[in-house]
């Protein structure tokens, strides 16, 4: 395997890197943890003291926390040092993200705000609309709000019926239309809005200051969860927004909210792993409290099954989070070494990585949502109790699998983007699968005596690619271009690809951590429990996709070799999650 | 006016203590070390005076004595906003060991006020400023718990039982800091993380002075017991139990 190397998006498919190609979060220089603990700390001294308040719907207190924060310079990690920012690394975009994730609405509000609230000005807008806005924006003296939902437009963002008509003069866009489910609307002072100029096809973007004329914000959501943030419906009523507050060109927009997206879901990512972790915390401080039978319910094997499976899971989503983030990185510094403008060279290596950030976002979405699942689980009836933490967290956590593309649009996305870039010619995909199809019966599991245990995980994860090759192949053939309209299909790969990433993800961070001499035993544990568990997801979705397209005959051809490529060794499955959890109970917090 | 804050570094209070060597080391793997919670309210009192152009405060240093691994640490302090820092490259032994390395460095250079926590979270000593301002032959305060300079003047509070005593002294100084010294301490910004690697960080090596004392082994605190329920409805069973098992009464 050669090193040095990166792969393009959707590459894992058909080719390997080297453990010492990926970043991994034991790798974190001393500074990136002091920016991490300062979020940290910011969390613990002025978020969480006050969370009831905010979620009580206090929305000049949440201002005045976003307010702090931005004259801490948190605002500013991702901005470059022109615009007032301190020009961060991608991978200490997301450590911050992902600590700053463990925050509620906080988060929320927060990601809201950074992201997709002043990225499209900074990475598309032009050196006047950067000097003018960005700059507020990284301080915190101006907050941002992204508009793109509409009633009828949700994951159809371009079906928005939103207009902007050029006035007579030609100094102005007449703005009319409505938004909604619009974060930080109660008190953002910069709306990006999308919308058609004209009789457009597509939409565009532009800047709306709140107190142009015409905007009218209505009363907030009420919601399920993150209740902290400010979430509310914005009329646009004959706005007269300038005509230099057009952000990119005519007719950009959709590429601009799009790529916007792909970088709020990579982020996303990265803030429910922080949330996962804040959640296990709580979950075994109380596991290691709480006595039932006379012993605390900690040494219970039901209860440390659960917790083990949240810190599997947990390791596994931020072993993905770091690996793609240092792969953005590394994209970054080729593309602006190519490119005039830095913002768009920055947000082009971001959008580049589609295939991956989907991913992030559905892997670490439901991550989050078992482990506050289990969380009120282990808590019994005080998890259903308002006093404590993890109710906060569990009713906080269901919009993850909503926002930022629903988990269902970002499903389709992960193989329907793999197989646009393949068919761009970014790598053999279809050569390789249809090569592969052809020797199916020739098909084994490829072990050998020798191999030691990375290799034979290597290996296992190795066939997982063989197995989703075969698949596409499968319903590329059945389909053709209908694939699109056979979401149920496209799920079941999307699922073995994702499964397989995650877990490749898992190994490098393992490998990469015995090259360093770690102890091992605990990492091998969790490789081990991953692994096994995602060669029989992958297996029943290849399973539910071959029962899908294929006739009896290549049924019964193709689940045959699906079996023999997603044997996994033997493990003691029982044994590994115990000594997993014991570590956590030992610890008393999360500390992998 | 300069300012010197003295700094330990400590276990986070969350650590799992253990020990190793026959229990006389504490068992470093895995610790992630802080800035002792006395001295990081000593050093935003000192940044917030600094804050105040009228106090005239031209520098706020860090002092530590410590080997190579407690750099992150110093450079924390250095990023919530302290100009400069001096470590004393040595394993801080004991409390008089710790005092003496101190002294030698205020020796050199001198301080106004120097800001010493009234413990340190790990080792809770509590002896280490009076023993600093013993060798500089200065005064020192105990129990601070608000320092305030006003008309050019130091003004101090300090906890005595029961109320509070209101003093003020000459400079230089020692004062032993207490809760209450400021409101919270201070996050290191964006900024100012940026900023501390290039703060300087002067290392000097230890002047020659042994320590006072020898540590045999370290205990930690027996486990409590597993409670015992009685059934109410039966007190003799309790009684009996504490005479006869506990035998308390």
């Amino acid at each position: 395997m050669e090193n040095g190397k990166t792969l393009k998006s959707g590459e894992f498919l058909v080719d390997e890197i080297s453990y010492q190609d990926v970043f991994i979060p034991e790798e974190f220089n001393e500074e990136q943890l002091m920016i991490a603990q300062t979020c940290k700390d910011f969390l613990e001294t002025e978020v969480y003291p006050h969370v009831e308040k905010t979620d009580a719907g206090d929305i000049e207190l949440m201002k005045s926390i976003l307010k702090k924060a931005g004259e801490l310079g948190l605002m500013g990690v991702a901005l470059p040092e022109e615009y007032g920012g301190f020009g961060q690394s991608f991978v200490t975009q997301m450590l911050a993200a992902e600590t700053i994730g463990a925050g509620y609405s906080f988060s929320v509000a927060f990601m809201a705000h950074t992201g997709i609230g002043t990225l499209p000005i900074m990475y598309y807008g032009n050196e006047e609309q950067r000097q003018k806005f960005v700059t507020k924006l990284a301080t915190g003296e101006y907050l941002g709000a992204y508009c793109l939902t509409e009633p009828g437009a949700g994951s159809d963002a371009n079906a928005g019926k939103t207009n902007a008509r050029l006035s007579e003069d030609g100094k102005h866009y007449i703005l009319n239309g409505q938004k909604m489910w619009i974060t930080n609307a109660g008190f953002a002072d910069i709306h990006t809005v999308f919308a058609k100029i004209n009789n457009d096809r597509v939409l565009s973007s532009f800047i709306v200051e709140r107190n142009f004329p015409g905007v009218v914000v209505n009363p907030d959501e009420h919601k399920m969860g993150i209740k902290g943030s400010s979430t509310a419906q914005i009329f646009y009523n004959d706005v007269k927004v300038p005509v230099e507050n057009l952000v990119g060109a005519r007719g950009e927009g959709f590429r601009i909210a799009l790529s916007i997206l792909h970088m709020g879901r990579l982020k996303l990512g990265a803030n429910v792993v922080g949330a996962s972790k804040k959640s296990i915390n709580d979950t075994v401080k109380y596991a290691n409290e709480r006595k039932q039978f006379g012993v605390l319910i900690s040494t219970f094997g039901s209860i440390k099954h659960k917790l083990a499976e949240q810190v599997i899971r947990t390791f596994a989503a931020e072993s993905a989070t770091y690996r793609v983030s240092k792969d953005i990185d590394e994209l970054i510094t080729k593309k602006k070494n190519e490119c005039q403008d830095k913002g768009r060279a920055t947000m082009e290596a971001i959008s580049h990585y589609a295939v991956e950030a989907a991913i992030l976002k559905v892997y670490g979405s439901e991550t989050l949502d078992y482990v506050v699942d289990e969380a009120v689980q282990i808590h019994g009836g005080m998890g259903y109790s308002a006093e404590l933490p993890v109710e906060r967290g569990y009713r906080d956590s269901r919009i993850n699998r909503i926002f930022e593309g629903t988990n269902e649009i970002n499903r389709l996305l992960v193989l329907d983007t793999a197989m646009k870039r393949a068919m761009k010619g970014d790598f053999d995909l279809f050569g390789k699968a249809a090569t592969l199809y052809e020797n199916m019966d020739a098909i084994t599991d490829d072990k050998t005596t020798d191999e030691t245990y990375l290799q034979e995980k290597s290996r296992i994860i190795h066939n997982f690619k063989k197995a989703i090759l075969l698949a596409i192949h499968g319903v590329s053939a059945q389909y053709g271009k209908t694939l699109i309209q056979e979401q149920e299909v496209m799920n079941n790969i999307s699922d073995m690809m994702i499964e397989t990433y995650i877990s490749e993800s898992t190994l490098l961070r393992v490998q990469k951590l015995e090259s360093m001499n770690k102890e091992m035993s605990v990492f091998k544990a969790i490789l081990d429990v991953n692994i096994y568990e995602a060669a029989h997801k992958i297996r029943k979705a290849a399973f539910d996709a071959v029962h899908s397209f294929a006739d009896p005959d290549l049924t019964c051809k193709l689940k045959k070799v699906m079996d023999i490529l997603t044997v996994t060794g033997c493990v003691n499955i029982k044994d590994a999650r115990r000594m997993i959890a014991d570590k956590l109970i030992e610890d008393n917090s999360y500390k992998f | 006016m300069r300012i010197l804050v003295c700094l330990s570094n400590v276990p986070d209070t969350t650590t799992k203590v253990k020990f190793i060597d026959n229990l006389t080391k504490l068992d470093t793997g895995g610790i992630q070390w802080v800035i002792n919670p006395w001295d990081e309210l000593s050093l935003t009192r000192a940044l917030e005076l600094k804050d105040d152009a009228a106090h005239n405060i031209q520098q706020v240093t860090i002092a530590h004595v410590g080997l190579a691994g407690s750099e992150p640490t110093i450079r924390k302090a250095l990023a919530i906003g302290a100009d400069d820092a001096i470590r004393v490259n040595a394993d801080p032994r004991d409390a008089y060991f710790v005092a003496a390395q101190l002294a030698e460095v205020i020796k050199i250079n001198p301080y106004d006020i120097i800001l010493c926590g009234i413990e340190s979270s790990d080792y809770n000593g509590s002896t280490v400023g009076g023993m600093l301002a013993e060798f500089l032959g200065i005064p020192s305060v105990s129990s601070v718990s608000f320092l305030n300079i006003e008309n050019g003047q130091v003004l101090i509070h300090r906890e005595i039982d029961g109320g509070k005593e209101i003093l003020t002294l000459p400079t230089p100084f020692v004062a032993i800091v207490q809760k209450g010294i400021t409101k919270e301490p201070r996050i290191a910004a964006m900024r100012g993380i940026m900023m501390a690697r290039t703060k300087p960080m002067k290392v000097t090596e230890p002047v020659a002075t042994g320590p006072l004392t020898e540590v045999l082994k370290y205990e930690l605190p027996k486990p409590h017991a597993a409670c015992k329920f009685f059934d109410p409805e039966h007190p003799k069973q309790l009684v009996e139990m504490l005479q006869n098992e506990a035998k308390v009464i």
